[in-house]
């Protein structure tokens, strides 16, 4: 059904360059849903920054149109888009107190003063710092400058908004604990929310879908399970989450799953993106799907493996073993009883089911 | 028990393992580094002291310092001080004066060449009166007669006078009066040549004076007026005054001789002037400084008209100092900007071209204005050329205040640019695009997110300008011509050429006081911790 609304936000056929010599962004075409929270999530340098940017106006597409509640953007000066941003660094006026920056966005709309006052008021307390409003943002703790960052984006009640990395000056707590409220805010407002980060976890926990990008282009868009779960790509396979990787060759496809020889072994696996018999593949493989010395018979591949080196984490044990040709291979083990006495050099064997293992992309 | 306290106390100190306390062993430890600090800043320091320091301190001491009078009429001044102050001085007072003004000696000479330009400053007419009275001094204590009636009546000193007494002097009424006076004068060589003496010599005056005192006691005086006035009746009449005043001559002699030298001398003001400044600390070159002097009573008067120009002065370069600071920041302002906001390659080149008249030798600077404004110059060429102008119609731009205004503006600039870069460096171009995001425009914005976070910039800057200028030198003498005259140019004057260094450093003084000020009130106002000079 939600295929056939008109998205609230469409990149159509997107191309930036700065130089003129190099495409920062390349054929984006994104489609966001009204009340959608969308993430940007890639490596640094793979141009999420210089897209929002041209969604907040702050820089133009070379080539294609944005177009935002089927209003074409591309001429519409920023402060007119009436979109919501927080910036990275917060950009918290230094020169006005918490509630003077909250008011601002309210003033230049010519707002009342008392309709302004109760906005702000109920903006702040929306954060939890109704008490903050006469202090300055220097004043103010990380997390407490980036809550005023966020009231304020929020605070004149855009459509969209527009997050850019806000936790990444964060410690580990309060960005997770950030992380929630900015949740709990998004569902509580029901706003459009294209947030930027390339902190995997972060875009796992808060999106409803994520676009992840690498190289100016989108690799794959999808909601965090699928994303997780079925990966089109290597490197979004590589990107989001562990992941085991073996090189090898196709050697025989057969509908949805496919045989390829890595290093002599032939491994068993579902063919998603690859150019066919003979052409080289990578492997993927989630840690936590391999299972150590599995019933016979049970997984259709089996392989004999040497542990290598044992890291114990609480829950699980992270193993690595070699096998296959690639002593790089990851297994996480959980703590359980089964598994008490693995030591190092031991021989074992690994395996895995089909499903589990991805023929992507070389 | 204190020793018990002492040992169980948390004060106990601690110990190194060789049992050297541990605060000793710091001290130690740091001393030699304290010591190497002190040595690598001990030149600057030394530096400083001397060429800073020091010349202010002594231009501090040298506004009030005033050691003129006193080192060269000191006995005079301590006579002067039993004085009443109303009535003319006594006689103690007047020999003694004369007596240290008449002294020879090179040094007292010195001296009184000093005091003598020190009482002009007071009085426009002293350093002639005691140049004069520096001369006769000798010969009034010698024999201060002729002096004396000349004080009492110039007609003393006329040749013409003379001429009438010589040629009674053969008539036996004159002789049997005045019989020494014509002894004298008939041995007295006068006549037409032009080398011939006006006036006969001091032993004359004091014949004649006796001799008509002596008359004037008998009784025989009418005669004499008598006798004389057959020929001149105004030389009657100048014998006449002055056998009414002998009494008064002969007891106050010296007071008349020094009325002889200058009638100035028969003021009391005159007296009280001198006594005034030789106190050994003055306000007055302060007083003078601005506009204002001590009248003879040592009240505060206003200055005559004719010489109030220092109020004005410091006005005016105050007023100027604010165009100044107003027009770089007006043109400082965009290209800081600009500076800012460019990318760094860009940024680079035009900073280069603000930093270019560092570069350039003020006085070449200067002088370009006058190639560029004079009315023979660049601009007023042009605009003839293009017709804006007429040819007899070119507009005066230098030597005067538009000169100076545009010619330190263009010197002054970088001061205002350079803080104000630095400031606007620091400032992130995301709070604009954060106002903007957040629906302003961007004049709005630009006013209301950007501008506010530039006053350190504009602050520090403002002060560097106006401090500079205010005290600005070169440029206006250059190109200042009359009007565009500054106040430090009038110190410069006084201190080269009118050598008044007293005034030059009391002026001096009062331009550092209201530097310091316009700081106080900065860092009231704004804050020296907010200022960023770079
Ligand atoms: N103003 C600019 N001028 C020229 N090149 C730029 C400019 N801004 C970004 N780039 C280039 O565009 C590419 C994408 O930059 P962008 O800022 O969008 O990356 P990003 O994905 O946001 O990275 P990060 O996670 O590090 O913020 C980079 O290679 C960067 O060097
Ligand atoms: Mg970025």
């Amino acid at each position: 059904m939600a295929e056939h609304k008109t998205p609230f936000v469409q990149f159509n056929e997107v191309q930036k360059t700065y130089d003129g010599e190099i495409l920062v962004v390349k054929d984006l075409n994104l489609d966001i849903q009204a009340g959608e929270f969308l993430t940007m999530l890639g490596p640094s340098g793979s141009g999420k920054t210089t897209c929002l940017m041209m969604l907040a106006g702050f820089e133009t597409p070379t080539e294609g149109k944005i177009m935002l509640g089927g209003q074409e953007l591309n001429n519409v000066p920023p402060h007119k888009r009436g979109i919501g941003m927080v910036f990275q660094n917060y950009a918290l006026f230094p020169h006005m107190t918490v509630a003077e920056n909250l008011a601002f966005p309210l003033q230049v709309r010519k707002m009342s003063k008392a309709e302004t006052e109760t906005k702000v008021q109920r903006a702040l307390d929306m954060v939890e710092l109704g008490a903050f409003g006469g202090r300055r943002p220097g004043q103010l703790s990380g997390g407490q400058q980036q809550r005023v960052a966020l009231a304020r984006a929020l605070v004149f009640e855009p459509d969209l908004v527009l997050m850019d990395e806000p936790l990444g000056a964060l410690d580990k707590n309060l960005r997770e604990q950030m992380q929630y409220e900015i949740k709990h805010i998004h569902e509580n407002l029901g706003m459009t929310v294209v947030y930027v980060t390339h902190d995997q976890s972060e875009a796992l926990t808060m999106s409803d879908r994520i676009a992840v990008f690498n190289d100016g282009k989108i690799q794959q868009l999808a909601p965090p399970p699928d994303l997780y779960e079925r990966p089109d790509n290597a490197f979004v396979a590589q990107f989001i989450g562990e992941n085991n990787r073996l090189v090898g060759v196709v050697k025989e496809v057969d509908g949805t799953s496919c045989t390829v020889d890595v290093d002599g072994h032939i491994i068993q696996a579902l063919s998603v993106n690859h150019e066919g018999v003979g052409s080289r593949t990578t492997l993927s493989l989630r840690p936590e799907r391999v299972a150590l010395d599995p019933a016979p018979g049970s997984m259709p591949n089996v392989f004999d493996a040497t542990v290598e080196e044992l890291i114990y984490l609480g829950d699980h044990i992270r193993t690595r073993v070699s096998t296959c040709g690639d002593d790089e291979f990851i297994v996480k083990v959980p703590n359980s009883h089964a598994h008490a006495s693995l030591n190092r050099g031991q021989k074992v064997q690994v395996g895995w089911a089909l499903d589990d293992c991805r023929a992507l992309d070389a | 028990m204190a020793n018990a306290v002492e040992e169980a106390g948390p004060a106990r100190s601690l110990t190194m393992a060789d049992g050297t306390p541990l605060k000793v062993a710091l001290a130690r430890a740091t001393r030699r580094s304290k010591i190497r600090a002190f040595l690598l800043v001990a030149p600057l320091l030394f530096f400083i002291l001397i060429t800073f320091i020091f010349p202010i301190v002594d231009m501090l001491l040298r506004s009030v310092d005033n050691p003129e009078v006193n080192d060269a009429i000191p006995a005079t001044v301590v006579e002067l001080e039993k004085w009443d102050g109303e009535s003319y001085p006594p006689d103690s007072v007047l020999s003694v004066f004369l007596e240290e003004i008449g002294d020879r000696s090179e040094e007292q000479r010195r001296n009184t060449g000093r005091m003598g330009a020190r009482l002009n400053y007071e009085d426009g007419g002293f350093r002639s009166l005691i140049n004069k009275s520096q001369r006769a001094a000798p010969k009034i204590l010698e024999s201060p007669m002729q002096f004396a009636l000349i004080g009492l009546d110039e007609a003393w000193e006329d040749k013409d006078t003379w001429s009438a007494l010589d040629g009674l002097a053969e008539q036996p009424d004159f002789a049997d009066i005045l019989p020494k006076t014509a002894a004298l004068l008939q041995k007295w060589e006068t006549g037409n040549s032009p080398f011939a003496e006006k006036t006969p010599g001091a032993e004359v005056y004091t014949e004649i004076f006796q001799e008509i005192a002596a008359a004037a006691q008998d009784g025989r005086i009418g005669a004499l007026t008598a006798v004389i006035g057959r020929a001149h009746a105004d030389v009657a009449d100048l014998v006449q005054r002055t056998a009414d005043s002998a009494g008064d001559i002969a007891e106050h002699p010296l007071k008349y001789a020094l009325i002889g030298v200058d009638k100035e001398w028969g003021e009391v003001e005159t007296w009280k002037t001198i006594q005034l400044v030789s106190s050994p600390v003055t306000f007055s070159y302060y007083l003078n400084a601005v506009d204002r002097t001590y009248d003879a009573d040592g009240n505060i008067v206003m200055q005559p008209e004719w010489k109030q120009i220092y109020v004005q002065l410091f006005l005016k370069t105050i007023y100027v100092s604010i165009g100044v600071t107003i027009a770089c920041l007006i043109l400082a302002y965009p290209i800081s900007y600009l500076l800012a906001t460019l990318p760094p390659s860009k940024g680079n080149l035009l900073l280069i071209l603000v930093l270019l008249p560092f570069w350039t030798s003020l006085l070449v600077r200067t002088t370009s204005w006058i190639v560029l404004l004079q009315t023979q110059g660049v601009i007023n060429d042009t605009l003839v050329f293009l017709g804006i102008i007429a040819d007899d119609n070119r507009i005066e731009m230098i030597y005067n205040m538009t000169g100076t205004i545009i010619a330190m503006t263009h010197i002054l600039l970088p001061f205002m640019v350079l803080p104000m870069y630095s400031v606007m460096k620091t400032i992130s171009p995301s709070y604009m695009r954060a106002a903007r995001s957040l629906g302003a425009n961007p004049l709005v914005a630009f006013v209301r997110v950007y501008m506010p976070q530039t006053i350190p910039g504009i602050g520090a800057g403002s002060i560097l300008v106006f401090i500079l200028a205010i005290g600005y030198y070169i440029t206006p003498a250059l190109v200042g011509g009359q009007d565009g005259q500054l106040i430090s140019n009038f110190i410069a004057y006084h201190m080269q050429k009118s050598l008044n260094w007293g005034l030059a450093a009391a002026l001096g003084t009062i331009l550092l006081a209201g530097v310091l000020a316009m700081y106080w009130l900065y860092d009231r106002l704004v804050g020296i911790d907010n200022m960023k000079l770079g």
